[in-house]
């Protein structure tokens, strides 16, 4: 299948601290990979690596054959082409809802308001937030901000969605919506690339878990074989830990 | 009596008080807006991010020295000596001979630019990282994140610092009269100069920049209060909570 983006001998250090060490991994076309790990595991560093929120020390990232990592490259372009939501939600405090899914398509996409309105309004009942575009993020709750998150990352029409923890910041009654509108997206064909810590939901719409520990990715394959019949022992020891 | 002096002084010299007050008014705006365009300009310099090597990385450096060094510079010596310098230095050494009213107006943007510096930077620290992350990832370079994003919220941020640097300037322009500009202090100058009712006269100058601050306090914490936005919010398409029609007019989503 199509390899979207490839990463090739990532590494990623703070100062003499090695997050990231030779990172081989790849995410094919519709394909929904989830990243599973305990905390400082490097799994959310991965993630900011791939659309450069943190410079890669070494190593290469492949996108369209093209190494993104070369200085020549417009990494503005590129963002362009990944939808990323973060687990704090990140929603621009300056905007209403509409105007956060169409700010993007405005300045960096160069349409025009009404076009980018229509898509932004597309994507905003995608989430079930279109009835809320007149409101501020301060006048949403957690699960809200989240999905508006959702619909601005996705009125960019990217490549590829990346993840990062979306439901790690919400309270407990608000993560199911998030997963549903997640769910949603990943039976429709989307490529998406999760970091999470919820494993129900990866076991139910991953293709592929990549489960890391330490800064390597230990172990990867279909949710069955990794939940399942881990071959690891590590692997072994982080599941039981947390399906306990 | 000394009421009866206030009186006097005031029908036989409003003119001059009025047109000095004005005066004074004047170039306390001018200054504060110049001023606060020049402590932007300066807070997104400074927030350019620094590339890792190569010629750009000398320059940018150069220039944020140089502008660092303006800062504490016009921050570190008092405005009336400044005015000194800017005033007779420019004519002396430079041979430019200035208006009395453009060194007047430009001794106060610059020295309210300093400021405004600091004011801007705390500003923009205080913007949530998670924003310019936010920005970045959706495909923005620096100066997009910058004006669709972080100034529209450091411009909030900063509105109350801006007024009182404002009040500031109104009071500060007095200094302005050792190089002759005609603003209130210069004009209760002239007028008890003649009349060596300087109680009376400075009395009435007092409560002339005591209008004028307060009106300048009072109108900003409107705008304040005018720029946090509605409390509330109305929905769109039919739903059992909605008390609003989203045809009226006010409840338009704004372009």
């Amino acid at each position: 299948m199509e390899k979207v983006i490839e990463i090739q001998h990532l590494s990623k250090s703070f100062g003499t601290h090695e997050v990231l060490k030779d990172i081989d991994f790849a995410v094919s076309k519709g394909e929904v990979v989830c990243v599973i790990g305990s905390s400082g595991s490097g799994k959310s560093t991965l993630l900011r690596c791939v659309n450069l929120l943190e410079k890669p020390s070494g190593g290469k990232i492949i996108y369209h054959g093209e190494n993104i990592l070369d200085d020549r490259h417009d990494i503005h372009a590129y963002r362009t082409k990944l939808g990323m939501v973060f687990q704090q939600f990140n929603l621009f405090n300056n905007h209403n809802v509409l105007n956060n899914c169409v700010v993007g398509q405005m300045k960096v996409l160069k349409r025009k308001r009404p076009k980018a309105e229509e898509i932004a309004k597309k994507y905003l009942q995608v989430v079930g937030m279109d009835q809320y575009i007149n409101a501020k993020p301060e006048h949403l709750s957690g699960g809200q901000k989240q999905r508006v998150a959702i619909a601005r990352a996705l009125s960019m029409e990217p490549d590829v969605m990346l993840f990062d923890e979306p439901t790690s910041a919400l309270d407990p009654e608000m993560v199911g919506e998030v997963l549903k509108v997640m769910k949603d997206l990943a039976k429709s064909g989307l490529t998406m690339l999760i970091v999470t810590h919820e494993m129900e939901f990866a076991k139910e719409v991953a293709d592929r878990v990549v489960f890391m520990d330490k800064g390597v990715i230990v172990e990867e394959g279909p949710p069955e074989q990794i939940f399942n019949n881990p071959e690891k022992e590590r692997t072994q020891e982080f599941l039981k830990r947390t399906l306990n | 009596m000394s009421l009866e002096w206030v009186i006097t002084i005031l029908t036989d010299n409003w003119p001059m008080f009025l047109r000095g007050a004005g005066m004074t008014l004047l170039i306390s705006i001018i200054g504060t807006l110049i001023g606060a365009a020049i402590g932007l300009f300066i807070g997104i310099v400074h927030t350019i991010p620094m590339p890792e090597r190569g010629l750009k990385r000398y320059v940018q450096k150069l220039i944020n020295f140089l502008l660092s060094a303006y800062v504490e510079f016009f921050r570190g010596t008092p405005m009336i000596v400044q005015a000194m310098v800017i005033f007779y230095g420019s004519a002396m050494a430079f041979g430019i001979d200035m208006d009395v009213f453009t060194a007047a107006v430009f001794i106060v943007s610059i020295n309210t630019g300093a400021y405004m510096a600091e004011i801007v930077r705390g500003g923009i620290i205080s913007v949530d990282k998670g924003q310019f992350e936010a920005a970045q990832a959706i495909g923005m370079d620096h100066f997009q994140t910058m004006i669709n994003i972080v100034l529209p919220q450091v411009v909030r941020n900063i509105l109350p610092a801006t007024g009182n640097q404002f009040v500031i300037n109104i009071k500060d322009t007095a200094v302005l009269n050792v190089i002759g500009v005609t603003e209130l202090y210069f004009q209760t100058k002239s007028v008890s100069g003649n009349n060596f009712r300087y109680f009376e006269s400075f009395f009435i100058a007092s409560i002339l920049y005591f209008i004028m601050t307060f009106t300048v306090t009072l109108l900003l914490r409107r705008l304040e209060r005018k720029m946090a936005g509605p409390a509330n919010y109305s929905m769109i398409g039919g739903l059992p909570m909605q008390v609003v029609n989203p045809e009226d007019k006010e409840h338009k989503i704004k372009e």
